[in-house]
């Protein structure tokens, strides 16, 4: 790690909230190579050699440990595309933090997409962190695409936190999951768009064995002109539980459209959804001004805290 | 401290606030009481620059601040803790006190207030103000936003609604603590007895008018006379 600039090192910081991975695992990718790795004596990484990627493998009963595997794309033009694939012992205990941040000074675009695939052993638990990043001067747009795929065996539990706050122009990510008996995924997702940015959301959720579940949060601000989409299918095929809360305050000209789409296929299964969007609440305004704030500030801490 | 000169207030073609006049002097502690609907939380909204008048003027402190903003008004040092206490998804309580106090707050600090209003601060500052917390404790945590910014005309919109018996005793006890501290002037709206009994001043609101001003002795024969529903609020407090 000690190889890379101040830009990298700042952009790594941004999408990562970390500066030094030594205590576990990691591989960081930039411009569509890798540039460092650290393996564990439970974590290994491997590089694929059918198609670019990684596959992590995290021996049974690993308990607390921690991989990072950002990816930085600081150069215009490039389109990387990658697979990583997560193998999770049985009652392993981890958390995965991986991001994608880009820096585009230029005109060209700069595109990455993910595919992130994700196999839980019976027991196993994995908190996954994704965070996605854009930045530069230049006009060339920022596009991130990532593919997550979850399967999960009897027990396991897979939360999965993703944020995207700033600077990415458009973004389609897509969520898949495949639950067993007693599996749950939890999910929370935090975006923010301005400007002509465009964001749609993505999430089809089976769950197939008795007495698993699925909680998905997402909570989103659309500023200026930007769009966002968010779908979800939650498919209930026998006892089991799934909610789905999609909550979105619009702001100036943004707009958002919340299609969850729920199917029980079984008498037991129990569905529920909730959508809200609006702008915020002139009540919220009215009682931040009167501790003092001005409209702009009062506006900013009611969306800061709602992505907090 | 504070004046308001001729105010009227109307909406839907029916008028809520019909000439109001109304002074409150520095270092006082005044109560508003009257019947239901009758005008008292639009008389504090247009205090603290909520609601607009049709007509009249508004002076603190020898300035007009009748077309000054929220903004404006709360940092000339008016506050104002809302009947209906709002909701906020993802601001915690100790964010919300930190914005009243209007700089980083140490820990101690927040437990102070907290407790002040009743509330046990190790449960709570972490807590987001959202439809989890019940209704009395979003009112302290209402009147705890208010009490922490100890500004100069401090308007506390029934604050008694809702609290229980025994943070009742201990409320009054913060008033009264804070009209001490403050050097400034309270003044609450309220339908209870034990209120209107520490203030120097009741003021009776009926019908958009202010009906008297005068000592609680003198306002209560009037108050019980009407036949408002507040009045017999207020009997079965007796
Ligand atoms: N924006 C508005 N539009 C229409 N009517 C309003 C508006 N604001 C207040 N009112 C009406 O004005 C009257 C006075 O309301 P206000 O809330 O000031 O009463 P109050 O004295 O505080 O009553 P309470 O003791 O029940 O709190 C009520 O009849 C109310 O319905
Ligand atoms: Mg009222």
């Amino acid at each position: 790690m000690e190889n890379l600039n101040n830009l990298e090192k700042d952009l790594l910081k941004k999408i990562t909230d970390s500066d030094d991975f030594s205590g576990g695992a990691y591989n960081i990718r930039e411009n569509g190579k890798g540039v460092a790795r650290k393996t564990t004596e439970n974590i290994n990484i491997v590089t694929k050699e059918d198609k670019p990627g990684i596959d992590i493998i995290v021996k049974e009963g690993t308990k607390k440990e921690f991989v990072h595997i950002p990816v930085m794309i600081t150069e215009s033009g490039v389109n990387d595309l990658v697979y990583n694939d997560f193998y999770i012992g049985k009652d392993a205990d981890i958390t995965i933090i991986a991001g994608c941040g880009i820096h585009n000074d230029h005109h060209q675009l700069a595109r990455h997409d993910g595919i992130h695939t994700f196999y839980l052993e019976e027991g196993a638990k994995v908190k996954y962190i994704e965070k996605h990043y854009g930045e530069g001067e230049g006009t060339g747009e920022k596009i991130l695409n990532p593919k997550t795929v979850v399967k999960l065996k009897k027990g396991a539990v897979l939360e999965m936190d993703s944020v995207q706050i700033k600077g990415v122009d458009s973004t389609i990510r897509e969520t898949v999951g495949e639950l067993d008996e007693d599996a749950s995924f939890i999910v929370s997702e935090k975006i923010m768009t301005h400007g002509k940015q465009y964001a749609k959301t993505v999430f089809n959720v089976a769950l197939n064995g008795e007495n698993s579940s699925t909680h998905v949060i997402s909570r989103s601000v659309a500023k200026d002109e930007s769009k966002q989409e968010f779908y979800s299918n939650i498919e209930g095929n026998t006892s089991c539980y799934g909610h789905v809360e999609c909550d979105a305050i619009i702001m100036d000209k943004g707009v958002v459209k919340a299609v969850p789409e729920i199917l029980a296929n079984s008498i037991d299964a129990r569905l529920v959804h909730e959508a809200a969007i609006g702008k915020i609440a002139g009540e919220q305004l009215t009682k931040l001004m009167t501790l003092g704030l001005s409209e702009k500030e009062a506006e900013e801490k009611i969306v800061n805290g709602f992505l907090k | 401290m504070l004046e308001l000169k001729d105010i009227c207030f109307e909406r839907d073609g029916k008028k809520i606030l019909d000439n109001v006049n109304l002074v409150i002097d520095d270092k006082k502690f005044v109560a508003i009481t009257g019947p239901n609907g009758g005008g008292k939380s639009t008389i504090a909204k247009i205090i603290m620059g909520i609601e607009k008048p049709d007509s009249g003027k508004i002076i603190f402190n020898g300035e007009d601040i009748t077309n000054k903003t929220i903004s404006e008004r709360a940092n000339m040092g008016i506050g104002f803790a809302f009947q209906q206490p709002v909701r906020f998804k993802g601001i915690t309580v100790g964010d919300l006190l930190e914005l009243s106090v209007g700089r980083k707050v140490k820990l101690a600090e927040n437990c102070d207030i907290l407790s002040s209003v009743g509330l046990c601060p190790k449960d709570y500052v972490k807590r987001e103000i959202n439809s989890s917390l019940s209704g009395g404790e979003l009112k302290r945590i209402e009147i705890a936003t208010v009490v922490a910014r100890g500004t100069n005309l401090s308007i506390f919109d029934e604050p008694e609604a809702g609290i229980d018996l025994w943070s009742f005793n201990n409320l009054i006890e913060v008033f009264e603590n804070m009209s001490k501290e403050i050097q400034g002037s309270i003044v609450i709206i309220s339908h209870q007895e034990r209120i209107l009994n520490i203030a120097d001043e009741v003021v009776l609101v009926e019908k958009g008018k202010v009906k008297q001003i005068g000592k609680k002795d003198e306002i209560l024969p009037e108050l019980l006379s009407s036949t408002s529903r507040a009045c017999s609020r207020v009997k079965e407090v007796k």
